[in-house]
């Protein structure tokens, strides 16, 4: 039976539309229990809280450690950005423009972090890392999320430039532009908008990662993400929500900045 | 960007051999000409010929498999597409989408390295000679398509490129507006004396803006000419069924005269007189070509015409003309195009003309196999 709006109805739709909202509730039902529970004035982990406070939310600022992470963690995550972002974009350029032998399989293993559990890498990576007694640098944390960041960057980067008209640049060329000048006064405004989302979720893939610093984190240097893992071990306190919840307002806001980003050039 | 100051005339632009393959295709095949200095030269030919790929041998994004390139008698062949000093529009106009009509046109200039009074000023002399004075500020997405192509236009002559290569530049506009940029285009290009290389595969289009032609197929080149010479000699039944439009008739050689001229027996008996331009025998099978607007119904009384009798079969009425298509019994089936003229017959389907058109209209094409 098609309904007024061109749409099916009838027992079989409100099943579908009782199972999405299921999935929906069990996607967001933890994400709400842990910002509620951060605000909690109890001195343990208890939902529903028996009353509202910022105590925990004190307690995660205040703590010079904490403080301490959320710097690594932000130094990190930028620091892979950039390096995801520079490597990504030229090897996009590679992998979309170029003609040479083996262009399948370099594609294959820009994206294989993706197929790799990254329990794996990051083993690899400290073996690596010890080596050059490179662990517990913050350093050697970027390099590690570089290659986890890499694929989703080079995704979104040549799916961007397989749009781009390359005849673009081609004017560009015939107007006497060199290479170089036709590249950043043509091609990159033009592709910026991708350039940028994939940058930003290179961030959130560093933000949020937790196995690679767990293994190339040091004593003094901790990401929020080890830390958090660590005090886990320890004690359970509402801090941890706390930490949560500022993970959680950190990742919502990148996301958040990338659909406006690309609302602004879809009009 | 006036022409008079520093009259930078066109260069002469000479193909020698011009050769590409892709792989196994050829796309472009030992084509040699020579354009002028200062003309308007067009490419024709249907799609895939191979004029794009010539054009972008010219421009440099190509580069020839053999043969040579030489732009007022240098070779051009080392120098990559951004210091030939060639402009160039493309058919999908290639604006800069991010960058203001204004802008867009100082862009070659900026790369340059211009001062800016003097971008200022011939962005200024750009805009007004393609008539866009006071879109400076407008992004090209607030343009229409003619406008854009304008902007595309005006960006490519900025910098005073002595060779102006367009591919198929006006294929996305409606009918007026191209008739219209055709005027334009044929104005700035008198005005600034640049030779210009242009490619279609509107026969109209380039039998009205060109000087020189060529006619491509299948990668080479059939004849290049003037218009009038392909319109009125065509060498061959394909350049005369490409430019223009022609009647065909199969036919039998059965006597031949020494200024070219020969009788022929088309196929379903009517004998013709036409003229050839290579000697043909008696016996041979030729293809006799002739436009069907030199056909005229019944008036003609001289000895000296082609005749065929024959029953209207269809009419299109066109405005200014109208086809009819005359069936010849077993010879086949001729299109006539008559102009409405004040008091001019209408003919209706079923009557019986007289067909009568000039042997001088009449080219004979030897048929090698069973080309055409
Ligand atoms: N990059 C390429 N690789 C392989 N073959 C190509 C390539 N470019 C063109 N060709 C082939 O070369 C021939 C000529 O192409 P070209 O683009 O020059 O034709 P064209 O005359 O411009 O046609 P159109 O009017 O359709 O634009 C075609 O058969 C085409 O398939
Ligand atoms: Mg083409």
């Amino acid at each position: 039976m098609i309904g007024a709006e061109g749409q099916r109805t009838g027992p079989g739709t409100i099943g579908v539309v009782a199972i999405a909202a299921a999935v929906l509730v069990f996607l967001a039902a933890p994400v709400a229990i842990i910002v509620i529970v951060s605000f909690s004035g109890a001195d343990y982990l208890t939902f529903p809280p028996p009353r509202l406070s910022l105590r925990w939310y004190e307690r995660f600022f205040g703590t010079p450690e904490w403080r301490q992470s959320i710097v690594v963690s932000v130094q990190v995550a930028s620091l892979t950005m950039v390096f995801a972002t520079v490597l990504g974009l030229a090897a996009s350029l590679a992998l979309v423009r170029g003609r040479f032998r083996g262009k399948g399989a370099i594609y294959a293993m820009l994206l294989s972090p993706m197929i790799v559990p990254t329990i794996i890498t990051a083993i690899g990576l400290y073996f690596f890392f010890v080596k050059l007694k490179a662990t517990g640098s913050i350093l050697a944390m970027a390099v590690g999320h570089t290659v986890l960041a890499l694929p989703v960057v080079v995704i979104i980067i040549t799916a961007t430039l397989q749009g781009f008209d390359l005849r673009l640049e081609l004017a560009a060329l015939s107007l006497g532009a060199s290479r170089l000048v036709a590249l950043r006064r043509v091609t990159l405004p033009l592709i910026a908008p991708g350039v940028v989302s994939a940058a930003l979720f290179a961030f959130l893939t560093s933000f949020d990662e937790l196995l690679i610093p767990l293994f190339l984190a040091g004593v003094e240097v901790q990401t929020l993400t080890v830390r958090v893992w660590n005090s886990l071990l320890l004690e359970v306190d509402p801090t941890i929500a706390a930490v949560s919840s500022f993970l959680i307002a950190v990742t919502c806001a990148v996301l958040g900045a990338s659909a406006l980003l690309r609302r602004r050039t879809d009009v | 960007m006036a022409a008079p100051e520093g009259v930078r005339a066109g260069a002469e632009v000479r193909l020698q051999g011009l050769t590409k393959l892709f792989g196994p295709v050829v796309a472009v095949s030992d084509v040699s000409m020579t354009v002028p200095a200062g003309s308007f030269f067009t490419l024709l030919g249907p799609s895939g010929s191979g004029k794009t790929t010539t054009l972008m041998m010219v421009a440099g994004f190509v580069h020839p498999s053999r043969g040579a390139i030489a732009i007022d008698g240098i070779d051009v062949a080392a120098l990559p597409p951004q210091k030939r000093d060639l402009g160039m529009v493309f058919q999908s106009y290639a604006v800069f989408p991010h960058l203001t009509v204004s802008e867009n046109i100082a862009f070659p200039l900026e790369v340059r390295k211009v001062s800016a009074a003097e971008i200022r000023r011939r962005v200024g002399e750009a805009l007004e000679l393609v008539r866009l004075t006071g879109y400076e500020r407008r992004l090209p997405r607030q343009l229409s398509g003619g406008e854009q192509q304008r902007v595309a236009l005006a960006r490519a002559l900025v910098f005073r490129p002595r060779v102006l290569l367009m591919d198929e530049p006006l294929g996305a506009l409606d009918k007026k507006l191209r008739a219209h940029m055709q005027l334009e285009l044929k104005r700035i290009q008198r005005h600034l004396h640049v030779t210009v290389i242009y490619v279609t595969h509107d026969q109209e289009e380039a039998l009205t803006m060109s000087d020189r032609v060529a006619v491509m197929r299948g990668g080479q080149t059939e004849q290049v000419g003037t218009p009038a010479e392909l319109y009125e000699s065509p060498v061959s039944p394909f350049v005369a069924d490409f430019v223009g439009e022609s009647n065909f008739l199969d036919g039998v050689v059965i006597s031949t005269s020494p200024d070219g001229r020969a009788v022929v027996r088309a196929e379903g008996g009517l004998e013709l007189r036409g003229t050839s331009r290579e000697p043909l025998h008696v016996g041979q099978r030729v293809v006799a070509a002739v436009r069907p607007e030199k056909i005229v119904p019944q008036d003609a009384r001289a000895s000296e015409l082609n005749r065929g009798k024959g029953v209207v079969d269809q009419i299109v009425y066109a405005g200014d003309a109208t086809r009819y298509s005359v069936a010849l019994g077993a010879t086949g089936t001729l299109t006539v195009k008559v102009q409405n003229r004040l008091a001019s017959r209408q003919l209706a389907t079923g009557d019986l003309v007289e067909l009568a058109w000039d042997p001088g209209d009449t080219r004979l094409f030897a048929r090698a196999s069973d080309e055409r």
